[in-house]
């Protein structure tokens, strides 16, 4: 942090006179004009920050001074908070703004193996430093685009350098809306009348049974039967609230955006049935803010919705992350759901019982909720009746890297890595499938050697890995998995919330060690094993899988 | 109380409140588990994650024993009680782990580090660490923080523990530190390099771990091996903080907080703290006498004969101030009411009762203030009058209670209901009192110093009454009480005590004007407003350099001792008084403090009692209806309220950053 009189701290007993901030009567008309008649809510500071940000391309010391005023929050909180998420940039007193342009160059694993290091090279020397900026981010969730770039708010992938500038150069910076199914269409096809059958007379726990029997199982990533986590909700006394976990960032993924940018009904019905079974009073949706598209998409159909009489004004809650990995993490999503960083909290209590506002809160992520929908309207048999390799119900894999056809593919849960890579097309041309990412960084990555394990829940985990949101991306003879894992690890380091001294200290060191011409092997393993097994929550006991896998099947190359 | 569950430490079976952590079972079995981030005073963080444990059936990894109660630890599947172990080779090696981790990027420089000795990570590294590392890569460095005169900031030794954080907005109630950025990149900071605004700051050095906060003014000072401690009283308000002193030599190196529970919990003051520079300022180190006008320096022969000249066959009143101990105030009425005078310790004019103990220090302990659900604050700002009293009253705020406050408004780091500023609201809320559980009424010095106090304290406890509540009188000066308990006062208050006086004998009365006209002996321990009217100065220890009783505002006498020698000349107050007696041919019957102790005890058997609270009787003042105006606190500055303060440099210093905060409307918040 810069100290605004940096110089000759040393030695200083104090300042002369207190350093504090004067309310700034322009600051303040700039900020509220923002905010306008939206109630002075602490669970609304990240939004409200958003509102400043988008509004000046960044969040300045008056600004800040006069939101905390405005809100009645100490300074410190709001500061704490904006420096915690990436897409802010807070600008002390003195310093000078950023470029009015962002471009935000993905540099994962998908997106590397396509060429973002030579991008962003090009685009750094095509731009105007004093106009646009070009920064590097972790996965925008368009690995099937890579390599992915975000011009301002408006995506584009695959990105060329030329794609690119010619976007700078025309001034497109806004996200282009893709066409997908309205409500009068949804509707035509039997839309929304499991909800209103529902809602007339139907049975929370026989709803939880139909779930059960279809074997839905949370497609977050952790895997927790969805009908047991309703009624485990539903035992804890009201008032109780839905948080719908839209942040999906584990590196690779990208099915929830899929689902959303095409069939956002189907989604906003299962969140409703959702709502229903719990009674929730408000139902959150936690939108990564990568997605700008999907939020215009949700927003218009939201409203919608509400037009149709068929959610209450205000019902749904649509809230924007503000780059942060760790709040996919469902605590960590609380937390920002309540205006704060997004530090894990520490269970028990289960978010199930202590959530959102300390409530009991029903955590589900997009995708099952698109499933909830379809199973309650076309019955359990849709998952339950697919059978492949002694596994039940269907995956969206995430398929990227090294393959033909990159996108989402709805194979039955027992598939194997071949069946995956014969869905996307095979392997691309020229390319030899050496290794793979079975569903994120989290996961780590495999050797082709491994090609007959169903890639579904709990079949990884003798490998020391986990199929996690189905995030598979494919590597192949000419890509480095020592490289790869370096990378996943820079992202965690980068993606850590810096709570707990394992994940914080360990994500760091553990960059360093990777970068050693060869690991010492030893000191990493202890390193992994503080981290995996003190670690608060999943990020820090997971970031070590890159590295276990890649010495275990890839000793040659570390 | 909640029914207890049984759970067995390390192969010790132990029956705790399920409610504890597995952290606070241990402590009752008598296990110790290290510890970074958490304080039983704070919330619990769990993030240095040190105080991993075994929990034997659950998750094969270790838990943080901080963060997980007993009631979620499950039984065996017998019934059998859950078993922990906290020493097993799983929990030592995670420990070794946690512990390697906090030192990659702590820059060990331990030889320059003012924490060295007496630092919590060194001690565990020594107990739980190995005595190697194999990371050799470039460490952290984070660039330092001004927090201002009192906390000097080293960031790179810092662990991310967050205490200090959570010290300041929870305790302190000042939300001004935090912790920003992520990961790696996350520093513990100001807001963009603001000043801690708080009378309490200084607790948190104490709290830091490691190096990373530290005392500025005794930075590089001293090490803590060469320091002798004294555990002894603070006198810089009433609350009769259990401080430790250290020092080097003869002079006050530094001060800390002692836990008593029942007064400061762990917490001091600011001032408390960070005064001692006004112990090596401006003392008074010999003898003067006031010759054509000015003051000379004499030998204390020549002093004791002035002044029992000045005093034999006159009419002497002795004034008792605000930092005199009990063997003083008592010393001096024997005498001055042995020569026939008359003796006054209320020397702001507060309508103290005399005799009646429940009237001048109330019916209520501190203590009680945890339990109080209804607090009301009558002509008093306890922030500025008694922080660390202020931060329980916040406490109990944070836990539920409800606190109403007649008297100027103020920022007192918790919601009041503000019932308003002067006599007519405390006459409304008497009208409108209905009994109330819990309930406290704390009376500031600022609802009694006027003509009316007399009156406005008949109805502050007529408001008790009322309320069913506690009552307590929140005193400004150390020494009030004990000079009350030995009856140091007049009829008729200060007026009545100087009325025809032809001889002050002025015990350290630093905090008024003693009127032209009398002969003024004082006796005290530095040159502030009462020598410079002096006419015979006669040099006294201040409160580390003698042994004496002080008696806090809830009337609990507690023993200070000596943790120096006063300077040059000076001599102990007791001594002083017992010299010149001899001189006036009336000598005070006791040669030694432990037979002026013995002559205390038996006039006033409570002094007898250390640390005791005794239980008054009520008895309400006879009712009276105040005059009209709003309620002022005494204390006009928080750090300049008393002579060694204004001696000190570095309150000076606070003083001055205070006024310009005021006059800049700025954040402050």
């Amino acid at each position: 942090m810069a100290l605004d009189d940096a110089k000759g701290t040393k030695g200083r007993r104090g300042r002369p006179f207190p350093k504090g901030r004067p309310l700034d009567d322009m600051a303040l008309a700039d900020v509220r004009r923002l905010l306008g008649d939206r109630p002075r809510r602490r669970d609304l500071l990240i939004e409200f920050l958003h509102l400043v940000q988008d509004a000046f391309g960044h969040l300045s010391a008056r600004h800040l001074r006069a939101l905390a005023h405005e809100m009645g929050l100490s300074q410190a909180e709001v500061y704490e908070v904006a420096t915690f998420y990436a897409h802010f940039d807070v600008v002390p007193e003195g310093a000078a703004p950023p470029p009015a342009l962002t471009i935000r160059v993905c540099d994962s694993l998908s997106c590397a193996l396509a060429g973002a290091e030579a991008l962003h090279a090009a685009l750094e020397r095509g731009v105007d430093p004093a106009e646009v900026r070009v920064v590097r981010v972790p996965c925008m969730g368009r690995c099937d685009g890579a390599p992915a770039v975000e011009v301002g708010h408006n995506p584009i992938a695959p990105a060329t350098p030329e794609k690119v500038l010619s976007a700078v150069a025309a001034g497109e910076v806004h996200p282009v809306v893709p066409d997908h199914e309205g409500l009068e269409a949804y509707k035509a096809r039997g839309g929304y009348e499991t909800l209103a059958r529902l809602r007339t007379g139907g049975d929370p726990a026989e709803v939880e049974a139909t779930l059960i029997r279809s074997g839905l199982r949370g497609l977050g990533g952790a895997g927790f039967p969805t009908g047991r986590k309703w009624s485990f909700v539903r035992a804890y006394p009201g008032p109780r609230y839905l948080a719908v976990n839209a942040d999906e960032g584990e590196p690779g993924t990208f099915k929830d955006r899929h689902y959303l940018e095409r069939w956002p009904h189907l989604f906003l019905e299962g969140a409703l049935i959702a709502s229903w079974a719990v009674e929730a009073e408000t139902t959150f949706i936690y939108l990564r803010d990568e997605y700008p598209e999907i939020r215009e998409i949700l927003l218009h159909e939201i409203a919608a919705l509400e037009a149709a009489g068929i959610v209450p004004r205000g019902h749904i809650d649509l809230r924007r992350g503000a780059g942060a990995y760790i709040c996919g993490e469902e605590s960590a999503m609380i937390e920002s759901i309540e205006g704060k960083r997004g530090l894990p909290r520490h269970r028990p209590p289960y978010v199930a019982e202590v959530g959102v506002f300390g409530r009991p809160t029903l955590v589900n992520n997009v995708e099952t909720l698109c499933w909830v929908t379809r199973v309650l309207r076309e019955g359990p048999e849709i998952l339950s009746g697919v059978e492949k390799n002694g596994r039940k119900g269907l995956r969206s894999y995430s398929v990227s890297g090294r393959v033909r056809r990159p996108g989402v593919y709805v194979l039955p849960a027992g598939s194997t890595i071949r069946d995956v890579i014969d869905a996307a097309g095979g392997m691309a041309e020229g390319h030899v499938f050496k290794a793979y990412q079975p569903g994120g960084p989290s996961s780590g990555l495999l050797p082709a050697s491994l090609d007959d394990v169903p890639l579904d829940f709990d079949t990884l985990q003798p490998h020391g890995s986990f199929i996690g949101s189905a995030a598979v991306v494919v590597l192949s003879d000419k890509d480095s998995v020592r490289e790869a894992a370096l990378g996943m690890l820079r992202f965690f380091e980068d993606e850590s919330c810096g709570q707990c001294t394992p994940c914080r200290v360990g994500c760091e060191k553990a960059v360093k060690l990777m970068q050693a011409e060869r690991w010492d092997r030893s000191a990493l393993e202890d390193l992994c094993e503080v981290m995996a097994d003190a670690s608060i929550c999943g990020l820090g006991q997971a970031a070590p899988n890159p590295i276990r896998l890649t010495m275990k099947h890839f000793g040659d190359e570390v | 109380m909640t029914d207890l569950r049984k759970i067995i430490i390390d192969d010790r079976e132990v029956e705790v409140d399920p409610a504890l952590t597995i952290l606070q079972a241990a402590e009752e079995a008598g296990i110790e588990i290290p510890r970074f981030c958490y304080h039983e005073r704070l919330s619990i963080a769990g993030n240095c994650r040190m105080c991993l444990v075994e929990v034997v059936g659950g998750p094969p990894k270790p838990m943080a024993s901080c963060a997980m109660q007993v009631r979620d630890l499950r039984p065996g599947p017998n019934g059998e009680p859950p078993v922990v172990r906290t020493r097993s080779p799983m929990v030592k090696k995670a420990r070794e782990g946690v512990m390697e981790f906090l030192l990659i990027n702590h820059p060990l420089d331990c030889p320059i580090c003012d924490q060295g000795g007496e630092c919590d990570l060194q001690d565990q590294a020594v107990a739980y660490g190995v005595d190697f590392s194999r990371y050799r890569e470039p460490k952290r460095a984070v660039e330092d923080l001004d927090l201002g005169p009192l906390v000097e900031t080293h960031m790179t030794r810092c662990i991310s523990c967050t205490r200090c954080v959570r010290f300041t907005t929870e305790v302190a109630g000042v939300a001004v530190m935090g912790q920003t950025g992520r990961g790696e990149d996350a520093e513990i900071t100001t807001y963009l390099g603001e000043l801690i605004d708080s009378e309490m700051q200084g607790n948190i050095v104490d709290l830091c771990p490691v190096g990373a906060l530290t005392n500025k003014p005794y930075a590089f000072t001293a090490r803590p091996w060469e320091l002798t401690r004294t555990e002894t009283i603070d006198v810089m308000d009433a609350l009769g903080s259990n401080i430790r002193v250290d020092t080097k030599g003869r002079q006050v190196m530094r001060i800390l907080p002692r836990l008593n529970e029942e007064v400061n919990e762990e917490w001091i003051s600011d001032k408390t703290r960070y005064v001692w520079d006004g112990l090596r300022r401006q003392r008074l180190d010999r003898p003067y006498v006031r010759e054509n006008g000015k003051l000379r320096p004499a030998s204390w022969g020549e002093a004791l004969a002035a002044a029992a000249e000045a005093m034999r066959g006159r009419k002497v009143t002795g004034l008792v101030g605000d930092l005199a101990p009990v063997e003083a105030a008592f010393s001096l009425k024997t005498l001055v009411e042995g020569l026939g005078g008359k003796v006054e310790c209320r020397v702001d004019g507060a309508a103290l009762p005399a005799g009646n103990r429940s009237g001048y220090v109330g019916t209520a302990a501190i203590a009680d203030i945890d339990a109080a659900r209804d607090i009301w604050l009558v002509g008093t700002n306890p922030r500025v009058e008694a922080p660390v009293l202020n931060a329980r009253i916040r406490k109990a705020w944070l836990n539920g209670a409800t606190v109403q406050h007649i008297g100027e408004a103020a920022d007192l780091t918790y919601d009041v209901i503000h019932l308003g500023e002067d006599r007519q609201a405390l006459l409304d809320a008497v009208r409108d009192a209905v009994p109330s559980e819990g309930s406290l009424v704390i009376v500031g010095q600022g609802a009694l110093v006027e003509a009316d106090g007399d009156a406005v304290l008949s109805q502050a406890m007529k408001l008790a009454e009322e309320l069913g509540a506690g009552f307590l009188v929140l005193h400004t000066a150390a020494g009030r009480v004990g000079a009350m308990d030995v009856g140091a006062t007049t009829e008729g208050g200060i007026d009545a005590a100087l009325d025809g006086a032809e001889v002050v004998y002025a015990l350290g009365v630093d905090e008024m004007d003693i009127p032209a006209g009398p002969f003024v002996i004082y006796q005290g321990s530095h040159g502030d407003r009462g020598a410079h009217r002096a006419d015979v100065i006669l040099p006294a220890a201040a409160y580390t350099e003698e042994r004496a009783l002080f008696v806090n505002t809830e009337g609990r006498p507690q023993l200070a001792l000596r943790a120096a020698f006063p300077p040059g000349e000076a001599r102990e107050n007791w001594a002083i008084l017992r010299a010149l007696s001899a001189h006036l041919e009336a000598p005070l019957p006791w040669d030694s403090l432990g037979q002026l102790h013995e002559a205390l005890f038996e006039a006033v058997p409570h002094m007898a009692l250390v640390d005791a609270v005794p239980v008054n009787d009520w008895q309400r003042e006879p009712l009276k209806k105040p005059g009209k105006g709003v309620f002022r606190s005494t204390v006009g500055n928080f750090w300049l309220s008393n002579p060694i303060a204004r001696a000190s440099a570095l309150m000076g210093q606070m003083a001055a950053l205070q006024e310009a905060r005021q006059k800049k409307p700025v954040a402050a918040e």
